[in-house]
């Protein structure tokens, strides 16, 4: 087992702990300092920071959700004069209107700390060779990832996504070990590979992939880590938290590690706001600890998850949290059920015969519609064999979501494949 | 006693499919010797018989169709009122189930081919063997 920082990422629990509140503590002094908008909160709540004495005192603490961080925008939750201001990045604003996050010289570099420790922990070193299929643009994910590798001396090739045949030459030509990219396009090159005649388990060198920024199932990772024989890495950030490396898969690849000695963690109900016992599902709230420019306290990422509370094989003391389960804002109704696309995709991963691509749309809140495309190599020209495929999906669905779903199958290559976010959710009742 | 072979294309019932999957035919000069749609709610199979069925298989895979070839026994029957009857008779005294079928036209009012697909096409090709059919070689 390698390890970036072996003493803080097997800190013992009660100094991790401790950390954790001297952190704490320092970062709600200076927020109620230096941030007039927070300050308002506490004043209104009738608390100020020396009321935080413990760790559970957080919960004394006001939420900050993605409608602060619009209705403050651009500057109203910065700590530090703009003249420590080095970089902006925003949210990729696919739920509404972007939201800015400011990056002082020191969160650059804290950020570029944690992916260093990320990347050691999943076996990188110096040597490999890092493919970055991330956008680079106002997107944290390419960047922050990249200062990471480079702090532990990986070769980074930033070949952001898209031209699928340049990205294969670059890992040909260049012996790529690794590669960042979204799940939808990991999906896409490899199945584009498959359909050229090109074996990547004899051409190409790559080991390792870090996935994030979208979410995807279980199935998606060993479909891919099959088609492409390497490993991969489910990796989980938030722009509004620096982006990705907040939490990390170790290689037992049983939860993501998230590094509490620079975030504090709470899984809560989203609806009422109460922290739900530790090892069940809600929403996860994170509250900075380490960071500079734009602390923020108790961040509602929107994200459903549960902290898994058993000690992790590897050593690290970090708690983890489960892969992500969905998100309360991809969360549709229909028939009164809630549904997550996430336990779509997991089905349709489950059943022979359909391809990665899938898209659910929604006309009324009576039915969903759920489109998949068909595997290309299974077809086997029999009628018979595509209706039992589509009452097969049409059972797995509506005995995974107790909702009796519409199935069309369509022809491989039909669906939009998107080279950032895909687009699985098409609610047509809300626009 | 040879096999033919049956190309399917898989088709999402809205316009334009046909017109695709004839056009790249066309364009590499294959001709379609018989043809059939077999379609259920929301989706089909368009099936060919064509002259040069490797080339066309290959071609339509290239540009990305969801294509099978699937194995066919072609039969000879008159092309006279009463033709497809006289062959049925035999296949069902066979206990053969079609799966899906096509007829090709050799030479109009005389001669002409059911092409069938069916479960097991070597035991329907031992079956009938022992009768007096006439089969299609390509």
């Amino acid at each position: 087992m390698q390890f970036w920082n072996e003493k803080i990422e097997k800190l013992p629990r009660n100094q991790l702990e401790q950390l954790q509140l001297e952190r704490l503590k320092k970062t709600v002094k200076r927020i109620y300092l230096k941030v007039p908008v927070y300050r308002k909160k506490f004043k209104e709540l009738g608390i100020s920071p020396s009321d935080i004495k413990s760790l559970e005192d957080i919960k004394k603490l006001p939420f900050t959700t993605k409608e602060d961080l619009y209705f403050d925008y651009p500057y109203g939750l910065l700590s530090v004069p703009h003249e420590k201001l080095i970089r902006l990045h925003t949210s990729s604003g696919t739920t509404g209107k972007p939201k800015a996050i400011f990056f002082s010289k020191r969160d650059i570099k804290q950020s570029a700390e944690l992916i260093a420790r990320c990347l050691v922990m999943t076996g990188s070193a110096r040597g490999d060779i890092l493919q970055n299929i991330m956008t680079y643009g106002l997107f944290t994910g390419a960047f922050v990832m990249h200062y990471g590798a480079e702090k532990v001396g990986i070769l980074v090739i930033p070949a952001g996504p898209g031209n699928t045949e340049r990205q294969i030459n670059l890992m040909k030509d260049f012996g790529t070990t690794m590669i960042h990219v979204t799940p939808s396009y990991a999906l896409y090159l490899a199945s584009y590979m498959y359909d050229k005649g090109i074996d990547p388990k004899k051409e190409l060198k790559l080991k390792r992939g870090y996935l994030g920024a979208e979410p995807y199932s279980e199935e998606t990772r060993r479909k891919i880590e099959n088609m492409l024989g390497i490993d991969i890495y489910n990796c989980y950030g938030l722009t509004e938290m620096n982006g990705p490396g907040v939490g990390f898969e170790c290689p037992y690849k049983d939860g993501l590690h998230i590094w509490e000695d620079n975030f504090l963690m709470e899984v809560i109900n989203p609806e009422t706001g109460e922290n739900v016992p530790e090892g069940q599902i809600g929403e996860l709230v994170l509250t900075t600890l380490n960071r500079e420019a734009m602390p923020l306290l108790r961040y509602r990422t929107r994200d459903l998850t549960r902290i898994i509370p058993e000690p992790c094989k590897c050593g690290r003391t970090h708690r983890r949290i489960t892969r992500i389960l969905g998100r309360s804002d991809d969360m549709f109704i229909v028939k009164g059920v809630n549904i997550f696309p996430q336990q779509i995709e997991q089905v349709l991963m489950g059943v022979k015969g359909v391809a990665q691509n899938y898209q659910i749309i929604l006309e009324s809140y009576d039915e969903m519609v759920i489109k998949v495309e068909i595997d290309r190599e299974l077809f086997d020209g029999k009628i018979e064999h595509l209706i039992q495929l589509k009452e097969k999906i049409t059972e797995n669905i509506r005995s995974a979501t107790m909702v009796k779903p519409k199935v069309e199958l369509l022809e491989p290559g039909t669906l939009p494949i998107s080279e950032g976010k895909a687009k699985r959710v098409i609610d047509k009742r809300t626009i | 006693m040879s096999k033919v072979y049956m190309i399917s294309v898989f088709a999402e019932n809205k316009p334009g499919k046909l017109e695709k999957v004839t056009k790249v035919l066309a364009e590499a000069n294959i001709n379609i010797l018989a043809f059939s749609i077999m379609s259920t709610n929301g989706f089909g199979i368009i099936k060919f018989m064509v002259d040069k069925c490797m080339d066309a298989f290959k071609i339509l895979k290239e540009k990305g169709f969801t294509v099978s070839l699937n194995e066919a026994i072609g039969i000879e029957m008159k092309d006279q009122p009463g033709g497809l009857y006289e062959v049925v008779k035999i296949l069902s005294s066979k206990g053969i189930n079609i799966e899906s079928a096509s007829v090709y036209v050799a030479e109009t009012r005389k001669r002409a081919y059911l092409i069938v697909e069916v479960k097991d096409i070597q035991k329907a090709m031992e079956l009938l063997k022992e009768t007096k059919l006439n089969f299609l070689t390509l």
